[in-house]
């Protein structure tokens, strides 16, 4: 039927239930990333480098230590949060609904034994794993180039526990896109989310001068809606072992509220996502 | 005819509704198909076709009424359902991404179809389809007909016991409708149910066993083909070009009978034996006259009116 009318959901809100099917949709994507790998694989690795060389070695110069540390090493662990960031929102909001409004591929995904909502989770998944795959060549990059620094980049191996970071961090703000996605009538739509919510937090989460510079409401607002926060406080933790005191925190308690933060948010928005997503689907 | 009373009903519909907002796309209907039946759904567009098809596979929910396949119902047994029955539907979901054998075995995975039986019965059905040529090129190098003869293959790959065909000839050449409609005939012969949508009436015609016509969401008639012709045009048409003098020559002859204007034409229609228009032929000198069988076509356009439907 034509997408005009409007529709009453006959589906309640629900926690999904997913089977290993998950893993079908989650597969299907992953084929076609591995055959278009060239294309996938070397421009995602430039982005990172030319920030690490402008804004580290460049800008970096004229700054100040923060922290007793070089500036290089304070943005190198926030371009790998936003490495996440970016992933998964690129995956689930323009490529998923290229996949569901143009190529068409989840109606013929639920025509077989796979449902709706493990179509959606298989693309969280795959969100999720996209984030992983640019956060770890990023964490390359930066354990590379600290080489060449005067204080390394990663000061101890607590920095591989970024990759699996990645994984639940991408899957948070894979969650956060699929509900866009859920939302948006045409892909012009995706305007929205990538200026008023990507691009903010790109500028004002911690990523290029310490949250702690700002006024306290803004670091609370801050640590309170902006998950990009929590994604940086994690990585900072892990490369650098010291975050700044937001809000008069310590490292660990900022680590503590940071991990809650993101799991509940993460669990929050995977449910959401799910239900949104089925609600424009099938009804 | 197979005997309907004793064999299995495979799929039943009973007051299934359904309702996008207040528009109500398919009104209380009900219906039942028994195993090995090939079933056509006929009616214009927006009719309520394609809504029911969707039903019959999950995806779309019923708003009310009671829908059941293979005796699970579509509100609770989606997964089971959906093991059981192969579907092709009416647009390209091809995935461009992907060769195409790649979109078969991929399809395949979703069934949990073992890798090496998924590529044994996706090079058979490439050969069926006579898509061998095709196996390795991109979906995008594919003509219409040959991405329709793909969706088609894709259905079959988990040798369904219900093929649900959403419009499978549209946009096909005379050569591969000929190519469906074989592969039809051998799936019925194998007591494969098989429900289809159809704009076209020869189509209908020839492989379904039973019709449904369908209009503005309702089941207005049902019937085997033949019953259907009988029923509501008769045996035989005459068409020739319309012309004012001839009329009072017809309704003299034909009194009786059943005439109606198109345009530029006219068709009387007859349920007489064969041979009462040759008479009138012989006597007067036409042109452009034919005489030919009633046909489904005749009865779907008395049935559902002459007005064009537009979604």
């Amino acid at each position: 039927m034509s997408e005009g009318h409007i529709r009453k959901s006959p589906a309640k809100f629900s926690i999904p239930r997913l089977s290993y099917r998950v893993w079908r949709v989650w597969r299907r994507n992953i084929d076609v990333f591995f055959k278009t790998v060239k294309v996938n694989f070397f421009p995602s690795l430039l982005e990172p480098m030319l920030y690490l060389f402008a804004f580290g070695f460049g800008l970096g110069g004229f700054i100040p230590n923060i922290a007793g540390q070089p500036y290089i090493n304070f943005i190198a662990p926030a371009l790998v949060a936003v490495a996440i960031m970016n992933g998964a929102f690129y995956e689930c909001t323009f490529a998923s609904f290229v996949r569901m409004y143009f190529q068409k591929t989840f109606d013929a995904i639920v025509a077989t034994p796979v449902s709706v909502e493990e179509v959606v989770a298989g693309e969280l998944l795959w969100g999720a794993t996209r984030a992983t795959i640019n956060a770890s060549i990023v964490l390359l990059v930066v354990a590379m180039a600290g080489l060449f620094t005067p204080v390394p980049l990663v000061s101890s191996p607590l920095f591989l526990l970024a990759v699996p970071l990645a994984f639940f961090g991408g899957l948070l703000f894979a969650s956060i896109a699929m509900c866009f996605t859920a939302a948006a009538s045409n892909i012009d739509f995706f305007n929205y989310p990538t200026f008023l919510f990507l691009t903010p937090m790109f500028f004002l989460c911690g990523t290029f001068f310490p949250l702690t510079s700002l006024p306290v409401a803004a670091q609370g607002l801050a640590m309170a809606v902006l998950p990009l926060t929590h994604v940086i406080n994690a990585t900072r933790a892990l490369l650098v072992g010291t975050v700044e005191p937001i809000l008069g925190l310590s490292t660990s308690t900022l680590l503590l509220v940071s991990s809650i933060w993101l799991v509940t948010a993460t669990c929050f928005f995977f449910v959401l996502s799910i239900n949104l997503m089925k609600k424009r689907l099938t009804s | 005819m197979m005997d309907m009373s004793s064999s299995e009903v495979l799929i039943e519909a009973s007051g299934l509704t359904k309702k996008f907002g207040e528009f109500v796309a398919v009104d209380h209907i009900d219906f039942e198909v028994h195993r090995g039946e090939c079933v056509g759904f006929l009616g214009p567009n927006g009719a309520g076709k394609t809504t029911t098809v969707r039903m019959m596979y999950c995806f779309l929910m019923p708003t009310s009424g009671v829908l059941k396949v293979a005796g699970l119902s579509v509100n609770t047994s989606c997964r089971e359902i959906k093991a059981l029955v192969g579907v092709a539907q009416q647009e390209d979901n091809l995935d461009p991404d992907f060769s195409v054998i790649k979109n078969l075995t991929v399809y395949a995975r979703y069934f949990d179809i073992p890798k090496a039986e998924a590529l044994k019965r996706a090079e058979e059905l490439l050969r069926f389809f006579q898509l061998e040529e095709k196996r390795d090129v991109s979906i995008m190098a594919l003509s219409t007909g040959m991405k329709r003869r793909l969706i088609f293959a894709r259905a079959l790959l988990n040798k369904p016991q219900i093929l649900l065909l959403d419009e499978p000839t549209t946009g096909l050449d005379p050569q591969a409708r000929h190519l469906v409609w074989d592969e039809v005939r051998l799936l019925k012969k194998q007591q494969v149910t098989v429900i289809l949508t159809t704009h076209y009436m020869d189509e209908a015609q020839i492989l379904c066993d039973r019709i449904l016509i369908v209009d503005q969401g309702k089941i207005i008639e049902q019937g085997t083909p033949a019953d259907l012709i009988k029923k509501h045009v008769g045996t035989e048409v005459l068409e020739m070009d319309y012309d004012q003098k001839l009329m009072p020559l017809l309704k003299e002859a034909f009194g009786e009978a059943r005439m109606e204007r198109l345009g530029e034409r006219i068709q009387i229609f007859t349920d007489q034996p064969h041979g009462v228009f040759e008479g009138f032929l012989n006597e007067h000198k036409l042109q452009n006259v034919s005489i030919r069988n009633a046909n489904i076509e005749d009865v779907f356009l008395k049935l559902t009116g002459r007005g064009l439907r537009e979604t």
